[in-house]
């Protein structure tokens, strides 16, 4: 850590009034006036600074599908994308079921550097859904973890997935569940719906995620503990998780960007690169997501970044992979569905992008305000600018942006973590 | 006209055109030599990557007697199952110059990438895929039926049609039930619930869930192949049950008006969906229809790789 200042010259936090943020020792060291602050100045332009977003949902593919991702290149997508942390998921190759997978994830996120990779713990062993993998091993492993999940997979045994919420309150972990009931979903491509029945494509109605939602929350009432719902992508789940809230059970839950824009509408192109778990809904859906979003009821946008090396996407529908990039679009998609949309302000933004997905996933050292004191991990933005999205230029290793060729909003300029640069100008520093 | 991916994709003249150029081309099937020289040098290559002999038959025999040059690739599997890709599998056929690709793909959806992805040039002709479409076989239904109750012309305006049985899983409905449309018949579907699509109440066309119901209001019936696997996954209770609520018997046939045809797009189950007496009556057109099948065929190869020259309307 370096022991000289940092000054953000002129930087907006949330967008507020302009001022100097000095870095200084990891840590957010002063707030003052405009063009007072002393040390090595990197001119911010007026541009907004914000908390570095924090993303609860990423698969980083290693180890077992270097091919698509690797740590390495995930980190950058990611510190790119304005984060400063990202959980990964637990569904690699070996599985993420042990101390020992868990650890080297956390190791090879520690010497690339870019962003704090949080290993996320698989909840069953080989994601098996029938025997609980040692979540108290990886709790006290090096990697500490918290949230545990069998994404790509559902805890569809009751009985298993209420085991899970107790054992994790030992540790104040919090079971993350992909809310899939599998007998509903069997061959499941698309949104169930009148589209799905013409295109001839198996639907994958929203009673098969809003249904295990509620049987979740019901299960984490009973014992007292804490559910995230990954991904919610219906309507009715926003309704049950609203319905939960106010009964004062313990649960959270997350939206992808893309469930934020996109609809099934372009699966009618039978292009593969629009096929993802859960589907894209209706525009219905999105509206209330969106909603939801705005009000809390949903507290956080994850990524659900899930790279595909080509093959799997150049194919037709059905022998596609499931998935979409996104830690290098978030941002970007985030400001054009909830800012330009005036539904979110840019303090509210950053709660969803980084205050409340840390707390939830205990992301230690992020998702703290802007404010003397905190960890120095910031975002700065630039809210005006807009780019065409290439996949081509990304970080990550892999293509599969449902949002290529789009001109999208808002740009992510300088990013910190923990006190030093991870992105200046646009570009990664190592 | 440079693809056939959809019976959606027809207006009302286009699928007239290839209904009246099947006419046409039907005469050729009645001569000695039956053989036309329209297609000669052009390449069709059947690409099926599901077992289906008879439609592969009717297009290679189709090609045939255009003259095409007919490659016959059964691509057993697909990139599901390891083998090639799709997309590979494309790429070698476009390097050997096919001009028109017919495909038969288990994946809904496969011609349409095909035709899009950029992978070829030549025109893909849809013979069934997944459980989205088969235009060719709602064409030569719309041709069987215009031969029969409509004198061989013009469209279907007013028809009354009624198709049973697997509608969820078949291709030949959602192509029929478009064309049909299209072409002005009134189409009902029934099914047990089970077996209809979400969301068929907004299809273009009328739902039932009882055929006897149906029955003497139609001037034709069109009866699917209902595969009794189907009960395993709780769609039917049982074959005996489905059969005696959906299948077409002897007592059902009687509900129906007197000039009112049978049609199966096969292979049948016989006993299943429909009984032999009735597979076997003098209302049942299934022997037709296969021979449509190929006059629909030669137009649509026809029209796609060139149309009608004024050289052809001689030689007919």
């Amino acid at each position: 850590m370096t022991k000289q200042s940092t000054v953000l010259r002129g930087v907006r936090p949330y967008g507020e009034d302009v001022v100097d943020i000095v870095i200084r020792a990891g840590v957010i060291s002063e707030i003052v006036k405009a063009g007072s602050g002393a040390g090595q100045v990197i001119d911010a332009g007026e541009l907004i600074a914000l908390p570095g977003f924090v993303d609860l949902h990423t698969h980083l593919r290693e180890p077992g599908r270097e091919d698509a991702e690797t740590i390495e290149t995930g980190s950058r997508a990611a510190a790119l994308g304005g984060f400063t942390a990202v959980f990964a998921m637990a569904n690699t190759s070996p599985v993420a079921d042990t101390a020992g997978v868990v650890e080297q994830v956390w190791h090879l996120g520690q010497e690339t550097g870019l962003v704090d990779v949080f290993p996320v713990g698989a909840v069953t062993v080989g994601l098996g859904g029938e025997q609980l993998a040692e979540l108290g091993a990886m709790a006290t492993s090096a990697a500490q973890v918290r949230v545990f999940s069998d994404d790509g997979k559902c805890v569809h045994d009751a009985a298993i997935m209420r085991r899970a919420l107790e054992y994790v309150k030992a540790f104040d972990g919090v079971i993350a569940q992909h809310a899939q009931e599998p007998r509903l979903t069997v061959d499941a491509q698309m949104n169930e719906g009148l589209l799905s029945g013409q295109l001839g494509l198996t639907g994958w109605p929203g009673a098969a995620e809003e249904s295990i939602v509620a049987r979740d929350v019901l299960l984490a009432e009973h014992v007292d503990s804490r559910l995230h719902v990954c991904h919610v992508s219906t309507a009715g789940s926003v309704e049950v998780i609203k319905w939960a809230k106010a009964r004062g059970i313990k649960v959270t839950a997350e939206v992808t960007p893309h469930h934020l824009l996109l609809t099934e509408d372009l699966v009618a192109t039978y292009d593969p690169v629009y096929k993802v778990n859960p589907p894209l809904r209706t525009s219905a859906d999105v509206i209330a997501l969106r909603a939801a979003l705005a009000a809390g009821t949903i507290d956080a946008i994850a990524t659900d970044h899930a790279p595909h090396p080509h093959e799997d996407k150049d194919c037709e529908w059905a022998a596609a992979a499931f998935g979409m990039l996104g830690l290098q679009t978030a941002f970007s998609i985030a400001v054009l569905t909830m800012i330009n949309s005036g539904l979110l302000d840019w303090r509210t933004l950053a709660d969803r992008l980084s205050v409340r997905p840390a707390r939830i996933g205990h992301a230690v050292g992020h998702g703290h305000d802007l404010v003397v004191g905190a960890p120095a991990n910031i975002a700065v933005v630039d809210p005006a600018a807009s780019w065409v999205v290439e996949p081509a230029t990304f970080a990550s290793k892999s293509r599969n942006s449902p949002y290529s060729g789009m001109t999208l909003p808002g740009r992510v300029v300088h990013v910190f973590k923990s006190g030093e640069a991870s992105v200046t100008g646009g570009s990664t520093t190592c | 006209m440079r693809h056939l991916l959809s019976a959606g994709d027809l207006d009302v003249d286009a699928a007239c055109l290839i209904l009246d150029t099947a006419a046409q081309l039907a005469s050729v099937t009645d001569r000695s030599v039956k053989k036309l020289p329209t297609l000669r040098g052009r390449t069709v290559v059947n690409l099926f990557f599901e077992d289906s002999t008879r439609t592969r038959i009717s297009f290679e025999i189709a090609a045939k007697r255009l003259s095409a040059d007919v490659i016959n690739f059964a691509a057993k599997g697909s990139s599901v199952s390891k083998g090639e890709s799709l997309k590979d599998t494309a790429l070698t056929l476009e390097a050997m110059g096919a001009d028109a690709v017919v495909i038969r793909h288990s994946s809904s959806g496969a011609p349409h990438r095909l035709a899009t992805a950029g992978w070829i040039q030549g025109s893909v002709v849809n013979a069934g895929d997944g459980t989205h479409e088969h235009p060719t076989q709602a064409l030569l239904d719309a041709f069987t039926l215009r031969h029969h109750l409509r004198a061989g012309t013009g469209d279907l305006a007013g028809l009354r049609v009624a198709i049973v049985g697997d509608i969820l899983h078949s291709r030949v409905a959602r192509s029929n039930v478009l064309l049909l449309r299209t072409l002005g018949a009134q189409v009902t579907v029934i099914a047990p619930p089970t077996l209809l699509p979400y969301g068929v109440n907004d299809w273009p066309c009328a739902v039932s869930y009882d055929l006897d119901d149906v029955l003497p209001h139609v001037d034709a019936v069109m009866m699917l192949r209902v595969q009794a696997e189907r009960m395993h996954a709780a769609y039917i209770p049982s074959v005996n049950e489905y059969s005696r609520r959906y299948g077409l018997d002897i007592c059902r046939l009687g509900l129906l008006p007197p000039h009112a045809i049978v049609l199966h797009p096969g292979p049948m189950n016989r006993g299943m969906e429909i009984s032999a007496d009735v597979a076997d009556s003098a209302r049942a057109v299934m022997v037709e229809q296969v021979t449509n099948g190929v006059s629909i065929r030669m137009a649509v190869l026809y029209l796609l790789l060139g149309g009608m020259t004024d050289e052809d309307r001689k030689d007919l």
